[in-house]
């Protein structure tokens, strides 16, 4: 049985079973952590699976009735189960030891990497109340859900309507090897935000603050994810994705949407205006 | 027989009352007047099953929508609505009253006791629930809900579900309820004070142990749905604000309120099971359940930590690292119980003489499924992980194995185990063994899948998923499964249907069994005993028997090798 869980863990410990048996890793370092500490209570569910399956299928068909059989009139070992109720006892309280000391890389985003993002542009900034690396210095990202949309401002502050500043719907733009912390809220329903490979979820909910962070270390790289908490008929259809560029792609991406936005809105206003003159507005 | 004097006749025969010859046929107004315990759980039975097989066609439906990717089989809207009608049913209209129609029909019988300790008021129990699963699936020809079984606010507010189907779920909670509260009341005060002569606390059936503690749960569980419930119709009708985050309201409050009730009622569905397998088992082992008291003592331990672990169903909602620790390590604790009862299980097999019937069939996979939903149940509890499983198939694998390969598996064992004590006959085996094997292969194709496509990012309560996201393989093997589960409770469907008539006749004690129920005819007459034995240990009929063959002399089973009477 334990060469059964080496082989086991052998097969499982290839990267080729994420999104099989384990979650969805690779994009960010809290994610890879999580699927550790996931695979590491694979391996004892395995074991205490194996040995409780196997115990019932062995009584199943060795102490079937034949003849000749008594059964024996056991009512019960103290032993025997107070022995039973401390290892399972023992066993979560390794499980629970364990999560602990992995929950600090899981939740406490590290700094950015020294080709991530520099200070430019306003866009890293320091808040107490949001998850913040040790050197405090993070890109922070609002993240807005609303029927059926994500809609993502830059260079924000999160607190309130914020104008004159990029945003882009449903695909984020990041810089790799930077911290991106989220401030993530909804306007309507509650949203969960959620990109597999670049970790956990957090609900977004109306009234509420969230927070999450993610570091991406591979530009090039677009990682897809969906709304996954139920929010109304076009739940399915709440896409999300993450496109992950050099720093450099970084900046002039967020110069050259703030150039389209204001074309967008320079359009819209000539029209406005157009409409208003002929009365149709 | 008839000629024997009376201490030789096979036992149940001696004490069970002679009935008046029955008339063929009862009038409906008597089902309709009953105040019969036994009435009123068949009809509870009845009914609820009916609302089972309902819920599995909707099921289907999904399983159909869900069999290819982007598939335009329903609409999103229809879609749902399905899961919506699916949850609720499954949870309020079959499991939680089909454990109060077994608990009905069996728990008086159990305990000695000619009925309920409140007749009426156990009429009134089955008739709201009837009309709240009337009233509730009558939304289906208007527009039914929507919000999912756990209608989260904001999305379940008047803004964001006008329609009355929202409406028809808030009144199927109150009324479904008040019918389980007034039965939780009426199974406590039977239990506390009408048990047989001798039956203390040590000698109580672990089944009624199990309703005692369901009843408790109950009654500490259902205010709180029925405050929230209120507050989402004044909220939606009447201009308040409890949960409207732009008048001061938090969507936030629903939840806790929600999970406060959501989470006990897991147990209130699974522990009447688990006191179904702690009778099944021992009788089918031919051997004594091992650690009564352990497994009768895990219950209220379960029970007890049922009520602090609501929170772990929001883990990806904003609140302190250490709240969420705290809900981790009360999910682990409550692990402990639940291990000890399945381990307790395993041993009363072990060195038994193993009768392998069908209920035994039931038991023993519901053991086997149940345990991987446990292990799946430590994954969520463990936070991190949480946020990576949270809402996503993983869940709801996780949820169907505990509550379809738990409860549904312990609710067909009991069913096959008290078949023959309900209608006098007996189910068909092979038929019984097919159905089972049908219904466990099928269950384990549908669900084991699932976790493989929550771990591959694929969200609950999506009505479509993209072709090219490795998703469509998982769910085509689940649609298959679906349909051979289908196939599985179909033949049970049918074994019900064919024996109630035609299957051989039971007589009072067909699996030599260790309770007070098989003490008398099948089905048992109006007032159930003429006699109530005094009970000397926790299984009485054992006792008994025992006792008959010392005095006639005559050997009904094969004798055990050191008389255990006084357990």
């Amino acid at each position: 049985m334990l060469a059964l869980a080496t082989a086991l863990s052998l097969v499982l410990a290839s990267s080729a079973f994420a999104g099989f048996i384990t979650p969805e890793s690779g994009g960010s370092p809290n994610a890879d952590q999580i699927s550790s500490l996931y695979k590491i209570i694979l391996y004892i569910a395995i074991v205490v699976f194996v040995v409780v399956e196997g115990a019932l299928l062995y009584s199943v068909f060795r102490f079937r009735a034949r003849k000749g059989r008594v059964a024996a009139q056991i009512h019960g070992n103290t032993r025997l189960e107070v022995a039973w109720t401390v290892a399972a006892a023992l066993i979560l309280v390794v499980l629970a030891t364990i999560t602990f000391v992995k929950l600090g890389p899981i939740k406490n985003p590290p700094n950015s990497d020294a080709n991530g993002l520099t200070a430019d542009d306003g866009v890293l900034t320091a808040s107490a109340s949001l998850p913040t690396p040790p050197n405090g210095r993070k890109l922070t990202i609002c993240v807005t859900g609303r029927q059926y949309i994500w809609r993502y401002t830059y260079g924000s502050t999160c607190q309130g309507n914020a104008f004159g500043v990029p945003y882009s719907y449903q695909e984020m733009v990041v810089p790799a090897n930077t911290t991106v912390v989220l401030d993530v809220e909804a306007t309507d329903v509650i949203h969960s935000w959620w990109i597999p490979p670049l970790g956990g979820k957090v609900q977004a909910i109306p009234g509420y603050k969230n927070y999450t962070w993610f570091k991406a270390p591979t530009p090039g790289k677009l990682y897809k994810g969906q709304c996954a908490e139920l929010c109304g008929r076009n739940h399915a259809d709440m896409t999300a994705q993450v496109r992950v560029v050099t720093p450099d792609q970084y900046t002039a991406w967020l110069a050259a949407q703030k150039r389209r936005i204001a074309a967008a809105n320079a359009q819209a206003l000539a029209l406005k205006k157009q409409l208003t003159q002929f009365g149709d507005l | 027989m008839a000629t024997t004097a009376p201490a030789l006749r096979p036992v149940p025969q001696v004490i069970a009352h002679e009935v008046a010859a029955r008339p063929r046929r009862t009038r409906w107004t008597e089902w309709i007047a009953t105040t019969d315990h036994k009435r009123i759980g068949i009809l509870y039975m009845v009914t609820t099953f009916a609302f089972f097989l309902i819920g599995g066609v909707e099921a289907l439906l999904i399983r159909l929508q869900l069999g290819e990717p982007n598939n335009n089989f329903l609409t999103p809207e229809h879609y749902n609505e399905l899961f919506t009608l699916h949850g609720t049913t499954m949870i309020f209209l079959f499991v939680v009253p089909m454990m109060a129609g077994l608990a009905n029909y069996f728990v008086p019988l159990m305990i000695g006791a000619r009925d309920m300790a409140f007749p009426r008021l156990n009429a009134m129990s089955y008739w709201l629930l009837l009309f709240g699963g009337l009233v509730f699936y009558s939304s289906v020809f208007w527009q039914p809900p929507e919000a999912g079984w756990f209608s989260y606010t904001p999305l379940s507010s008047i803004l964001y579900s006008p329609s009355g189907g929202q409406d028809a779920w808030i009144y199927l909670v109150h009324l479904t309820g008040i019918s389980s509260l007034l039965g939780a009341i009426n199974f406590y005060a039977t239990i506390v004070n009408m048990r047989a002569p001798g039956m203390s606390w040590g000698r109580l059936p672990l089944f009624v142990w199990a309703i005692l503690i369901y009843a408790l749960l109950l009654i500490l569980a259902l205010p709180v749905i029925a405050a929230a419930v209120t507050m989402l119709l004044t909220d939606r009708h009447f201009g308040t604000h409890f949960f409207d985050p732009t008048q001061g309201g938090s969507p936030l409050l629903w939840q806790h309120l929600f999970w406060f009730f959501g989470h006990p009622e897991v147990y209130i569905m699974i522990l009447p099971g688990f006191g179904i397998i702690s009778e099944i088992l021992p009788v089918f082992a031919r051997k004594p359940i091992f650690g009564y008291k352990a497994i009768a003592a895990s219950t209220v331990v379960i029970a007890f930590l049922a009520a602090l672990v609501w929170a772990h169903h929001m883990f990806t909602t904003p609140v302190p690292t250490v709240v969420l620790g705290f809900f981790m390590l009360s999910s682990f604790l409550i692990a402990v119980p639940t291990g000890v009862k399945i381990f307790n299980w395993i041993a009363t097999l072990w060195r038994g003489s193993l009768v392998m019937a069908t209920p035994l069939y039931f038991a023993v996979g519901f053991i086997s499924v149940f345990v991987v939903g446990g292990i799946t149940g430590i994954f969520l509890a463990v936070f991190p992980v949480d946020w990576q499983l949270n809402d996503t198939y993983f869940v709801v694998a996780h949820f169907h194995y505990v509550l379809m390969g738990g409860a549904v598996f312990t609710i067909f064992a009991g069913l096959y185990y008290w078949f023959p004590k309900i209608t006098g006959r007996m189910l068909s085996e092979p038929l019984g063994k097919a159905s089972f094997w049908f219904m466990f292969v099928g269950f384990n194709v549908t669900f084991l899948v699932q976790h493989a496509a929550g771990l591959s990012g694929m969200p609950r309560r999506v009505y479509q998923y993209p072709a090219h996201a490795g998703l469509t393989v998982y769910n085509q093997i689940s649609t298959v499964g679906a349909f051979i589960l289908g196939i599985g409770i179909l033949l049970s469907v049918v074994n019900f249907a064919r024996s109630v008539k035609r299957g051989a006749l039971a007589g009072p004690d067909p699996w030599k069994a260790n309770t007070l129920e098989w003490f008398t005819t099948s089905p048992p007459p109006v007032n159930n005993f003429d006699v109530v034995p005094r009970v000397r240990s926790v299984e009485p009929m054992k006792d008994i028997r025992r006792q008959v063959e010392r005095q006639s002399g005559i050997e009904h089973d094969a004798p055990a090798p050191r008389p255990t009477v006084n357990a």
